[in-house]
């Protein structure tokens, strides 16, 4: 299997590569996107209470808070 | 075979045969050269089926587009935003800088979280490598690689190693990491991956045992890190590739690739074939990052958006984008659920994207140059950024 430099192709190199690639995919079985973006939608508001980044967490739990200093009480 | 009627602007010896008579002035490989019309004749014909010029290429390749095109319009019934309606809004985010990590003394490139999701390894401009521990900011390693420029690092998934993607060696190369903070680490570093530009990214597969490189040179590569040896490449891609990113669905062997020629490009990694291609960006793809469920792909460009692919309904399904955002966007990364997209740019900010509805949530201010990196950590507490100030910061 050849490693190739994309700069020594030629532009006529470049352009049947294209083609051929095109030829293939034109061939693709889709999904409608009505039933995609349902499923992406599903999946986020199946993970989103996980999800500290959108729904926050408490201080105590955040591995990351700021370390406090030392309080004299 | 007749001569065909042409314009002449030049006549002496042909560049080819060295018979003198008319020339057409033409172009190989980017270089003007000047053949007669017998040797232009020849040449067209090599290596083609007869009838096949770079012009007929074109014009098959627009018309195939337009197709391509068409099939997909067919599919596109309703806009992601619009099937998100009806669930409530983000609300207000309580994300801010918890960690600022300072040490390099250059450009920050690159970083990758560790499966820990305390540790993590950064890379920058001055060659040096810093594995750190996001809690306490302790250095734990450092690698000091002087003539390098490390533009890709990526934590094994074992945690005990680390691969580095070099911008003037053009190597790919693995170090193991070591517990002993005064070893020298470098003279343990393996080279890996060799290719012909600048290595642009790399990612470790599921084990520690193989990585997937991509390349200026145009090309992406699987490697065997023991042997070295070249298992896979593809091409397909007409510039250089600017990142790539592996599938995170466990059934999938698929990885996705962008770069300066604006087009992604998802990849069957055992038989190297270009699967489905996505040309909708209007300048180079700086960054493409799969959605958590692997179903989906974001991009990020110098064209100052983003944009989300689905890969079965084989389509752009949204563009993350503002009148206000002029700059390129450099990199992104999703939340734990799917549900905010970070997007690093140009402009020093980091935009915080709601992914079902379309709309900017918030930005996240701090660095003092651009970001080179966003990365949300393995179990969706934090995000660290990257930046050309020289720092990192860690927001939860």
């Amino acid at each position: 299997m050849p490693i190739i430099n994309v700069e020594e192709l030629t532009d006529k190199d470049k352009a049947l590569m294209e083609v051929n690639q095109l030829k293939l995919e034109v061939k693709l079985e889709r999904w409608m996107t009505s039933k995609c973006c349902e499923e992406i939608k599903d999946y986020i508001q199946a993970g989103v209470e996980e999800d500290t980044l959108v729904k926050g967490i408490s201080e105590e739990k955040n591995p990351f808070k700021e370390k406090g200093g030392c309080v004299v009480s | 075979m007749c001569d065909q009627t042409f314009m002449a602007a030049t006549f002496g010896p042909c560049d080819s045969c060295g018979k003198t008579g008319p020339l057409m002035n033409i172009y190989i490989k980017n270089e003007p050269v000047n053949y007669c019309s017998f040797c232009v004749e020849v040449m067209a014909y090599r290596g083609l089926q007869k009838g096949e010029t770079l012009e007929t290429l074109r014009q098959e390749s627009d018309t195939l587009k337009k197709k391509l095109e068409e099939e997909r319009g067919k599919l596109n019934d309703v806009e992601l935003h619009q099937v998100a309606e009806k669930i409530e809004v983000v609300g207000a985010l309580s994300i801010k800088t918890r960690r600022v990590l300072k040490g390099h003394g250059n450009k920050v490139l690159c970083m990758d979280w560790c499966k820990d999701k305390r540790r993590l390894v950064s890379s920058s401009q001055d060659g040096k490598v810093i594995v750190w521990d996001g809690f306490t900011l302790n250095k734990e390693n450092g690698v000091s690689l002087p003539c390098t420029w490390v533009m890709a690092c990526a934590y094994a998934p074992s945690g005990c190693a680390v691969a580095l993607g070099d911008g003037l060696d053009n190597k790919c190369s693995v170090i193991p990491l070591s517990l002993d903070k005064n070893e020298n680490l470098a003279t343990k570093k393996k080279s890996v991956a060799m290719h012909t530009n600048y290595v642009s990214g790399c990612t470790f597969t599921s084990s520690d045992m193989q990585i997937l490189t991509s390349s200026g040179d145009g090309s992406c590569a699987l490697w065997d890190v023991e042997s070295g040896q070249l298992l896979q490449s593809f091409h397909g891609h007409t510039a250089d590739v600017l990142s790539l990113d592996l599938s995170p669905s466990e059934t999938g062997n698929t990885f996705v690739s962008g770069g300066c020629d604006k087009k992604s490009c998802v990849w069957d990694m055992r038989s190297g074939q270009n699967i489905q291609t996505f040309e909708n960006h209007e300048s180079d793809i700086n960054c493409v990052k799969y959605y958590p469920s692997g179903d989906a792909f974001a991009s990020a460009s110098d064209d100052a958006t983003c944009r989300l692919y689905d890969l079965r309904a084989d389509r752009e399904v949204a563009i993350y984008q503002k009148d206000s955002i002029i700059f390129g966007a450099s990199s992104v990364d999703f939340s734990l659920s799917g549900r905010l997209l970070f997007a690093g740019y140009n402009d020093y900010s980091i935009n915080v994207w709601d992914v079902l509805k379309v709309t900017r949530v918030s930005i996240l201010f701090g660095h003092e140059n651009r970001i080179s990196r966003v990365c949300v950590s393995p179990d969706g507490t934090a995000l660290c950024s990257a930046s050309w100030d020289h720092t990192l910061r860690i927001w939860a």
